[in-house]
């Protein structure tokens, strides 16, 4: 399949959000609401839930899944509020000892006024300084869409996996093609040349693991779940000061040069 | 002509190239570049004037974007600038058509190897470590090598226990690098990280144009955070949010004394007192002996 193709599967209707994923793979979940400073973002879901026997923190996109809903979460495009949400709920899974499981899925961090003047850009980088050194495990699943710097927020992880059809991108095939090219009609092209799918990321050694969706999405979240219980008992019996170390080699060695 | 027009942006990229290649140019010698006009108060400047006044309209104190060496001899006391890194320069990663061409261009066109230069300087006396970025080599965007090299300061910083001051300014993450430009942002702030646990200082001066992954990462995570007059700040860009919105933006909107306004920043400071006012921060952050 092109990455033209995987891209218009990424963005499918109807296909499962961040709340699927958290009601298939967890029991127990409660969700906390707000970041403390402004407001609640729907486009970002998080909480506190059970993985089997193991208390996680669950931050998730979430689209949703009507138009009414999907007006109300902003199509899955955070504000600030969103991503200080999300950075409140990892403080509070370092402080309990809980890991952190992430689900990506949105177009980007929302192009606002509202998000400008609220700080876009200073929550975003605010959750990637603390991500960095969150003495607790993190994992990240890439379930749709990736966009840019809004994707990143909720994927400074010990790995990061990718569901076979979803994208991670720097910037969007159709800004690609309009800034490059001066043609929004290039987004095909735009879309191979920019590298985004789980195939090519796999490669590139920018994700851990790529999990198929020829099964169905049930065969997914089973998947997952027996999946992230294990990387997690992994994670957690290591040593926090080794675990931080891993975390930051791991993004330490993309684009590193080997003359030092 | 490579140290007299080391500084003005040629119209033809590629003239400085022929000119060392003994291509003749064909246009009349006319000095165009004795005069411009000033893009707010419209007043006509000698550029002999404007470099004396650091590139500050003297009128109405608009400030003209420059280039990395320009800042530095701005900043940095006398011959103090070490420089780190300088040879290291992109290749094409991810094959991106046409990538080497404008990687080309852009060190023809900005006299640099990349959009940002690093190094060791002292500002007021107090030594520290400095990074600069470039507006003139490919928007200063952030590609493997910017972040590569901001990483490597920071690392360096830390281990030496100095502060680093450092002046943005891009367009944002280099799309030609495609998902490995996104990951120079985690990497650079989980180096700045590191570099603040240990107590260290780090001051950022945004410059005119800071947006896209460049402010979602290392230029907001300062722990002063300063801007130059009139700059833009934001993380989409004004056209795209245009777009979005479908209106056109307020007058002001993602300025420097915007985000002073609205909280972001911690000072708008001009050009002409950066060099005191940093070197009174760094004085004021000296450690106990």
């Amino acid at each position: 399949m092109e990455a033209y193709e995987r891209l218009a599967a990424a963005r499918a209707k109807g296909r499962p959000s961040g709340l699927c994923y958290i009601r298939n793979i967890f029991t127990d979940f409660v969700e906390m609401h707000g970041d403390r400073r402004f407001g609640d973002d729907g486009a970002i879901v998080a909480g506190i839930a059970r993985l089997g026997d193991l208390p996680v923190t669950v931050v998730a996109n979430e689209k949703g899944d009507s138009t009414k809903e999907r007006i109300r979460r902003n199509f899955g495009s955070a504000h600030p509020e969103g991503y200080r949400k999300a950075l409140r709920q990892m403080k509070l899974a370092e402080k309990f000892g809980r890991p952190v499981v992430c689900f990506v899925d949105t177009a980007g961090a929302f192009c606002g006024i509202s998000a400008e003047e609220r700080g876009e850009g200073e929550a975003i980088a605010e959750n990637l300084m603390e991500m960095s050194a969150l003495r607790t495990p993190i994992l990240s699943v890439f379930v749709g869409e990736g966009g840019s710097g809004g994707a990143l927020a909720l994927a400074v992880a010990d790995e990061v996996w990718m569901l076979e059809n979803a994208c991670y991108s720097v910037i969007s095939p159709e800004g690609c093609a309009s800034i490059l090219w001066k043609d929004s009609s290039k987004v095909r092209e735009a879309s191979r040349c920019l590298k985004m799918t789980a195939e090519d990321l796999l490669r590139l050694r920018v994700v851990e693991r790529v999990f198929p969706e020829s099964g169905g999405f049930d065969q997914v979240y089973a998947t997952l779940k027996t999946e992230l219980y294990r990387a997690l008992r992994q994670k957690i019996a290591l040593d926090t000061n080794v675990l931080l170390q891993r975390r930051y080699d791991r993004f330490r060695r993309m684009g590193a040069r080997p003359e030092r | 002509m490579l140290t007299k027009n080391l500084f003005r942006k040629p119209a033809n990229p590629l003239e400085w190239y022929d000119s060392i290649r003994g291509k003749k140019n064909t246009r009349p010698d006319i000095p165009e570049q004795m005069c411009v006009s000033c893009p707010k108060c419209k007043t006509i400047l000698l550029t002999g004037d404007l470099s004396e006044s650091a590139h500050v309209c003297p009128k109405c104190g608009y400030h003209f974007r420059i280039n990395a060496r320009q800042r530095i001899g701005l900043i940095a006391d006398r011959d103090t600038f070490r420089e780190r890194d300088a040879q290291m320069s992109s290749s094409n990663p991810i094959d991106f058509p046409n990538y080497e061409k404008k990687l080309w261009h852009a060190r023809l066109q900005s006299g640099e190897n990349e959009a940002v230069v690093c190094g060791t300087a002292s500002v007021g006396g107090f030594p520290c470590c400095l990074f600069v970025m470039d507006s003139h080599f490919m928007m200063g965007s952030m590609g493997t090598v910017v972040g590569e090299k901001v990483t490597r300061i920071f690392e360096y910083a830390l281990q030496k226990s100095l502060p680093v001051i450092g002046f943005t300014v891009s367009g944002g993450a280099r799309m030609q690098e495609g998902t490995l430009s996104l990951m120079q942002m985690a990497k650079t702030s989980a180096a700045v990280r590191r570099h603040s646990d240990a107590g260290n200082l780090y001051v950022a001066v945004l410059t005119d144009p800071t947006t896209g992954g460049v402010t979602a990462s290392f230029a907001m995570e300062a722990d002063i955070i300063l801007a130059e007059p009139g700059a833009l700040i934001g993380f989409a860009g004004p056209r795209v949010i245009e777009q979005t919105m479908r209106k056109k933006l307020p007058p002001g909107f993602q300025r420097a004394e915007f985000l002073l306004e609205k909280g972001f920043l911690d000072d708008v400071v001009p050009r002409r007192g950066q060099r005191e006012y940093l070197a009174r921060l760094l004085s004021l952050h000296q450690r106990r002996a």
